[in-house]
């Protein structure tokens, strides 16, 4: 027998490809729609991002470039994995920075800069049904969206309102596509909600252990849900990056030592490189992160 | 530092390294072949087979192997090479009836047409240890006897005789709310709940035979008890066919060994069905009997929406059951969690830390008016 098996550019077969383009259409027709689709044991484990390589591989072509990034970085382990993964299968360019990229598959973050026309942003989403943690069952959220029966996550919210004096809901923080599906925006951060709203990149949303794929068009409204007198807002931070001086941007926080020494840098590592490029210095630039170990 | 801006790539291509190296072991131990693991190692090949749901035992083996012998993740390197496969078609019913039995048994009938053939089983073995099989003695032969070329009917059959046991549904059509529907495929097609009961089988097929057996064994200490009885339990080769369109008659592309369980359960009755005795069935490749009989216990408690019984327990709860039963994605989910989450942990930090200094702040004001008394 043959232990040699050849695989089809970008893995998947065509018959599954044109599958998948099928539900994504659809989910493009239908904005903040969870449509189901058949998805297919991939060689990386279910959660770690097979709704969203399923995406990619569905509509990635050769002459596309790349880019993966998780939790903001390009060199986050999965993000390597899986760009390695459509160099090897679909020997596709790949790239770190985002403006190159016509693909973007992530994890966890939007990029800091703006997409523009013709990009596609790839989301790996672990539990695409934002009603999934007040009600457990597909039959009954599926009943949820169709009469549009959004109440129980408007008290959830009051709820926390009520409770915590705010909304506690930090990140896959829920919106309002088009007026008209509530939607789970996948465990990004709510600082990157405002981002998906009226983009001018396609947003393709793929969870492979649930069997689902959405989708929000270019220039469709994403309406974070809110109170008139509970606003929506996103996290502030006090410090800027200290690599690269960027305020207004997503941080994360780095600890340097075991007495509460800690720093913030961007978790945009591509954004953060090309500012300092651009001779941005942070207080703590000129050491790398390696140094400041 | 685990969070690596930089040098992501070498630590993984490192890593793996190490891994092949500590798979292979101390290097003056000969290295596992794939006929040692298929020949000498067939129930977890068997398994690898089942959960992977593929029939290929070398294949299986050498996911063994590369999988160094963790079985969920032999299965789970299975299952992504199946998917790669082109579908050709769907072979037809395998019959059972006409198997070529190794071990066949029936818990309900001292004797019956075909007999009990007790066959390759631990059962009666006393579970002492072997030193002898540590220094590889030689193992005489097994007795044989000719083949029995009549057919064994199947127990369940004897049974319906008598119309005691509800009738079998035949045809590979089903009929549904007085629609014919087409035999689903969950490889192929999203699941969506609420299952018809050809879905729930080919999900539990390739369910994970842990979690199957403790939902079966939950049913027998009274979480939604389905007083079984093993009526028939067969292990044997079954041919397979394909009707090819072309030809206009069916082939054969081999033969494949199975696990038949059929239990039968008492039933007292309810508003949708007459007393009578249920079906409940389990089908697995290769010899794996565990499985097969809890694939037949969580069946018969997933029935219960059918036969009108209250849901009252976990096992009987198609949702819960069917989507927590495969284990490459539980495996998958489950093991997401060492993926790096400090942007969501972030954003919880910085909340939590605000509401702390927030009750701090309220504890000091609370405190205020007690100090002055």
């Amino acid at each position: 027998m043959s232990f040699a098996p050849i695989y089809n550019f970008a893995y998947l077969d065509e018959q599954t490809k044109r599958m998948i383009r099928r539900a994504i259409l659809k989910a493009i027709a239908i904005p903040g729609y969870q449509v189901p689709f058949a998805s297919r044991e991939m060689p990386m484990p279910f959660g770690w991002g097979t709704g969203g390589v399923q995406v990619t591989a569905a509509i990635i072509g050769p002459e596309d470039v790349l880019k993966v990034i998780d939790q903001g970085a390009d060199d986050t382990t999965n993000a390597v994995s899986i760009r390695a993964f459509f160099a090897k299968v679909a020997k596709v360019a790949t790239t770190t920075h985002t403006a190159e990229a016509k693909i973007i598959q992530t994890r966890h973050r939007i990029p800091e800069k703006t997409l523009g026309e013709g990009q596609v942003l790839v989301y790996q989403v672990p539990i695409p049904e934002p009603l999934r943690f007040l009600e457990p069952r597909e039959t009954e959220t599926r009943k949820m969206h169709a009469l549009q029966e959004y109440g129980l996550m408007h008290v959830k919210l009051y709820e926390d309102i009520a409770k915590h004096g705010r909304i506690a809901t930090t990140y896959a923080y829920p919106v309002k596509v088009e007026g008209r599906y509530v939607m789970d925006p996948s465990p990004t951060p709510k600082f990157d909600n405002p981002k998906m709203h009226m983009s001018e990149a396609l947003q393709l949303f793929g969870a492979g252990r649930e069997k689902r794929i959405y989708a929000v068009p270019p220039h469709t409204a994403v309406v974070s849900l809110d109170f008139e007198d509970h606003p929506f807002e996103i996290q502030h931070f006090i410090e800027p990056c200290a690599l690269c001086a960027a305020t207004g941007v997503y941080l994360d926080e780095v600890i340097l030592d075991d007495h509460g020494g800690h720093m913030f840098v961007c978790s945009d590592t591509d954004n953060c490189e090309e500012r300092r490029d651009a001779g941005h210095r942070g207080k703590l630039a000129g050491h790398s992160l390696e140094a400041a170990e | 530092m685990y969070v690596a801006v930089k040098g992501g790539e070498a630590a993984i291509a490192n890593a793996h390294k190490l891994l092949a190296d500590r798979r292979r072991g101390d290097r003056t131990v000969p290295a596992l072949r794939i006929d040692q693991i298929v020949q000498q190692l067939g129930l977890a090949v068997d398994r690898a087979m089942g959960e992977g749901s593929l029939y290929d035992r070398e294949l299986a083996a050498l996911a063994i192997i590369q999988a160094r012998g963790d079985l969920i993740e032999a299965i789970f390197l299975v299952r992504a090479y199946r998917t790669t496969l082109p579908r050709f078609g769907y072979s037809n019913p395998i019959e059972t009836e006409k198997m070529r039995i190794e071990r066949r048994i029936s818990a309900t009938y001292k004797d019956l047409p075909g007999g009990q053939l007790l066959g390759p089983t631990f059962d009666y073995t006393h579970r002492l240890l072997d030193p002898a099989l540590a220094e590889g003695q030689d193992i005489p032969a097994p007795e044989t006897r000719p083949g029995d070329e009549s057919v064994a009917p199947r127990v369940m059959d004897l049974l319906a005789g008598e119309g005691l046991v509800e009738p079998d549904r035949h045809n590979d059509e089903q009929e549904i709310n007085g629609f014919q529907r087409e035999i689903g495929d969950l490889t192929r097609e999203p699941l969506q709940f609420p299952l018809e009961r050809d879905l729930r089988l080919q999900a539990l097929a390739r369910g994970d035979e842990g979690f199957l057996l403790a939902l079966g064994y939950s049913t027998q200490r009274g979480y939604a008890r389905s007083h079984p009885f093993a009526a028939e339990i067969r292990i044997g080769e079954v041919e397979v066919e394909l009707d090819v369109p072309e030809l206009g008659f069916a082939v054969s592309p081999g033969r494949i060994q199975v696990t038949e369980c059929q239990m039968v359960n008492q039933f007292k009755g309810s508003a949708k069905a007459p007393p009578q005795f249920t079906r409940s069935y389990g089908l697995v490749f290769g010899q794996a009997e565990r499985k097969a009989m809890a694939m037949a216990l969580c069946d018969r408690a997933l029935r219960a929406r059918e036969l009108g019984e209250d849901i009252t327990a976990a096992a009987q709860d198609e949702e819960f059951v069917i989507s927590h039963s495969d284990n490459v994605q539980a495996t998958g989910f489950v093991e997401h969690l060492k993926l790096p989450h400090y942007v969501d942990f972030q954003a919880e930090l910085d909340l939590v830390r605000r509401m702390r200094a927030e009750h701090a702040a309220q504890a000091a004001d609370q405190s205020y008016p007690e100090a002055a008394e």
